[in-house]
């Protein structure tokens, strides 16, 4: 197991080293950059930029140096200093936009993982074992609805439910009087009271998604000759499904962990704007807008470096839990 | 009809105390959008103590189905009907159950299942979990059917291990199946099914998935136990030349009914049903195991919205129309321990 793990982080650090790069590639693709979109705002305001105060923001920002130089003073940056740039648009430095927002994203997505997994695990395993009754097609209608009906169209009717009928307003992760305030217990206690309403809302399409893959990774278990090997035993009927064929079925889910961050974090940007949550989707979306190069890079670094390690972590829950992984393959 | 000839239900065993299963008119129904398969159809058989009955007869012939049925875990939505009933000794008393009436996720059927009769299946990588380890899985069994303890029951596991021969049990143990070859997988599946002592061990196929040397080992093995274990065995096989080697008396299924049924000597060398005949004919050699019945035209239909009359019909060449097609087949007894479903048995005996 442990050589196991040695074998997967070291094979993480070419593959790091590639997503930095192609992290900073990326933003350098769209013609111009954030200087170019910054003196065309200046411009349209009126004000005359000088070919002299050009080169000036040029040499200040760092973009008169070729593109590799740029890569590896920004790598060296962040390896040596966490120092990940500074934002043009927000004039701050790169962390502290992104710092808070973060942290407040993971705490979203990780609540979504839970919810969605409480919810359609069991929904799937029932609908699984009781195939065709009136529940399984319930839950499969509401399923579909939930996959084809966009999360942020469910968001804005939400809210404007909500509003209508109570005069709250649930948008925000924080009630007015905490939004601004410093991190205090309360303030921890008020996130909590109204992250579910985005945690749920998010969670709708993987939830939807979740329970149609549970049922079906099952459906296929239940027939498989292990099962019938176990009743032929005597096991009963209920230890012998969560024993077997669940666990069976579950195995290949937890794989997919690492690789549901990025959408839940893609899929929360449009409900973080109809909701107003101070979230990394927003700043992301504006920074690609803007071209606010540092800010935007060390979105998709950091956003790919949490897949990587997501990724990571589930791929060691499966090996943990399924031995034909532990021992690299199986035959057949 | 000849003097001796005369038309029965079932082999008359009743009063003789070797009987230990009794199956009677079993019948396993799919009920399908489609329309009703009947996967069994009325199928009688007796099981004595320390025998082996062979159960022959070409791929969906209903041989699975209806053993899984002895055990009531035939797949959904299979139904089944018909008496089978068991005699096990219970407090020094025998007594006779039939499972059929059994609820078939009852305690009661639970308790018959793995403990009085158990079963081995065709593919022994598949008919065990890839995610537990063997000895897991055989303790499993040993835990639900006796009072011991974890350490106890990893006694007898692997005391059951070195009875079916397998090399370092202890190591074997704590070892998941994909990392045992395909003849050690099988023995560990035979621990696995005997580790509780039935009466009865099914064996479905246990060996069509093995290579021809690990599979005479294997039967050798099943041979073995049967007599220091005092088992009985059901043995299923498509493969007549194993029949031979395993078997006592014999029941050949086709299409969901048994056509005929009689020791084994009888079989081979007094076969009187136009199938079992081809069946004989068709003796795979040993380059050839796994072949299909080829000296037998077509294949076995599938048992659903058939014909009036013999199920052979379409693909014997004794059939004759208005006589084979019309009512259906009666089980006829020729001799006292020789039965046959077929119509033509004059003509058939007549041309030798
Ligand atoms: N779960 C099931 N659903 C529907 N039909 C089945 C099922 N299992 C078996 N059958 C049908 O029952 C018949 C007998 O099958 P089976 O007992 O597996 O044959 P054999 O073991 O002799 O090869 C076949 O026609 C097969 O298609
Ligand atoms: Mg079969």
């Amino acid at each position: 197991m442990i050589h196991y793990i040695g074998h997967r982080l070291l094979q993480l650090i070419p593959l790091l080293i590639a997503i930095s790069i192609i992290a900073f590639v990326i933003i350098q693709l769209p013609p111009g950059d954030y200087l170019t979109t910054y003196i065309n705002q200046l411009e349209l305001s009126g004000t005359k930029v000088s070919e002299s105060a050009i080169v000036a923001l040029e040499r200040q920002y760092g973009l008169d140096k070729p593109m590799y130089q740029q890569y590896f003073i920004w790598m060296k940056n962040i390896l040596l200093h966490g120092d990940f740039g500074r934002s043009f648009s927000w004039n701050e430095p790169v962390s502290k936009v992104i710092g808070e927002r973060l942290v407040l994203t993971m705490v979203i997505s990780i609540f979504t993982l839970i919810v969605t997994w409480l919810i359609a695990i069991p929904i799937g395993i029932y609908s699984a074992v009781r195939q065709y009754s009136v529940l399984d097609y319930i839950f499969s209608f509401i399923g579909f609805i939930g996959l084809a009906v966009p999360n942020f169209l469910i968001a804005l009717v939400i809210v404007y439910f909500v509003f209508d009928t109570t005069g709250i307003a649930i948008t925000g992760l924080f009630s007015p009087e905490y939004a601004d305030a410093p991190w205090s217990f309360a303030k921890v206690l008020d996130l909590l009271q109204r992250i579910w309403v985005p945690v749920l809302i998010i969670a709708t399409a993987g939830t939807a998604g979740l329970i149609r893959t549970m049922r079906g990774m099952l459906l296929d278990e239940l027939s498989k000759q292990y099962v019938v090997t176990a009743r032929a035993k005597g096991v009963a009927e209920k230890k012998l499904l969560f024993k077997y064929p669940v666990r069976v079925a579950v195995n290949p889910l937890i794989s997919t962990i690492g690789w549901t961050l990025p959408t839940i974090i893609s899929g929360e940007a449009i409900v973080s704007i109809v909701l107003n949550l101070p979230t990394t989707g927003p700043v992301l979306l504006d920074a690609f807008r803007t071209q606010d190069m540092y800010l935007a890079g060390s979105f998709i670094l950091i956003l790919s470096i949490l897949t990587v390690i997501g990724t990571l972590l589930s791929d060691i829950l499966l090996a943990w839990v399924d031995p034909r992984i532990r021992f690299g393959g199986v035959e057949e | 009809m000849e003097e001796n000839t005369q038309t029965v239900h079932a082999p008359d065993t009743k009063e003789d105390d070797q009987t230990i299963l009794e199956i009677h008119d079993l019948k396993t129904y799919f009920h399908l959008d489609e329309g009703i398969l009947k996967a069994v159809d009325g199928v009688d058989l007796t099981i004595k103590r320390g025998k082996t009955l062979g159960i022959v007869g070409e791929s969906g012939s209903g041989k699975s189905v209806a053993t899984k049925s002895i055990l009531q875990i035939v797949d959904p939505p299979g139904k089944v009907e018909g008496e089978i009933k068991l005699k096990r000794s219970r407090k020094g008393k025998e007594e006779w159950i039939d499972i059929g009436k059994l609820n078939p996720t009852g305690e009661k059927i639970r308790d018959i299942r793995g403990a009085e009769i158990s079963m081995i299946f065709q593919e022994p990588m598949k008919a065990f979990s890839s995610i537990h380890t063997i000895g897991n899985q055989i303790t499993e069994a040993i835990l639900i059917h006796s009072e011991v303890d974890q350490e106890e029951a990893k006694r007898i596991a692997i005391d059951f291990l070195i009875k079916v021969g397998m090399s370092n049990p202890e190591q074997r143990f704590d070892q998941y199946p994909h990392e045992l070859s395909g003849g050690m997988r099988q023995r560990a599946m035979i621990a696995m099914a005997l580790c509780c002592n039935p009466a009865i061990l099914i064996a479905d196929e246990p060996t069509t998935a093995l290579d021809v040397t690990v599979q005479a080992q294997v039967l050798d093995l099943i041979n073995h136990l049967k007599e220091t274990l005092d088992t009985s065995v059901i043995f299923i096989t498509h493969d007549l030349g194993v029949i031979a080697e395993m078997s006592d008396e014999v029941a050949v299924m086709y299409l969901g009914k048994v056509i005929e049924y009689t020791d084994v000597e009888t079989l081979f060398y007094g076969a009187l049903h136009p199938y079992t005949q081809a069946l004989l004919k068709s003796i795979p050699s040993v380059a050839h195991t796994k072949g299909e019945l080829d000296s037998i035209k077509g294949t076995v239909p599938i048992p659903m919205n058939l014909p009036k009359g013999c199920g052979f019909y379409s693909r014997c060449k004794y059939a004759v129309n208005g006589v084979c097609n019309v009512d259906d087949i009666p089980f006829t007894k020729v001799n006292d321990n020789h039965y046959v479903r077929c119509v033509r048995l004059d003509e058939i005996e007549n041309r030798g």
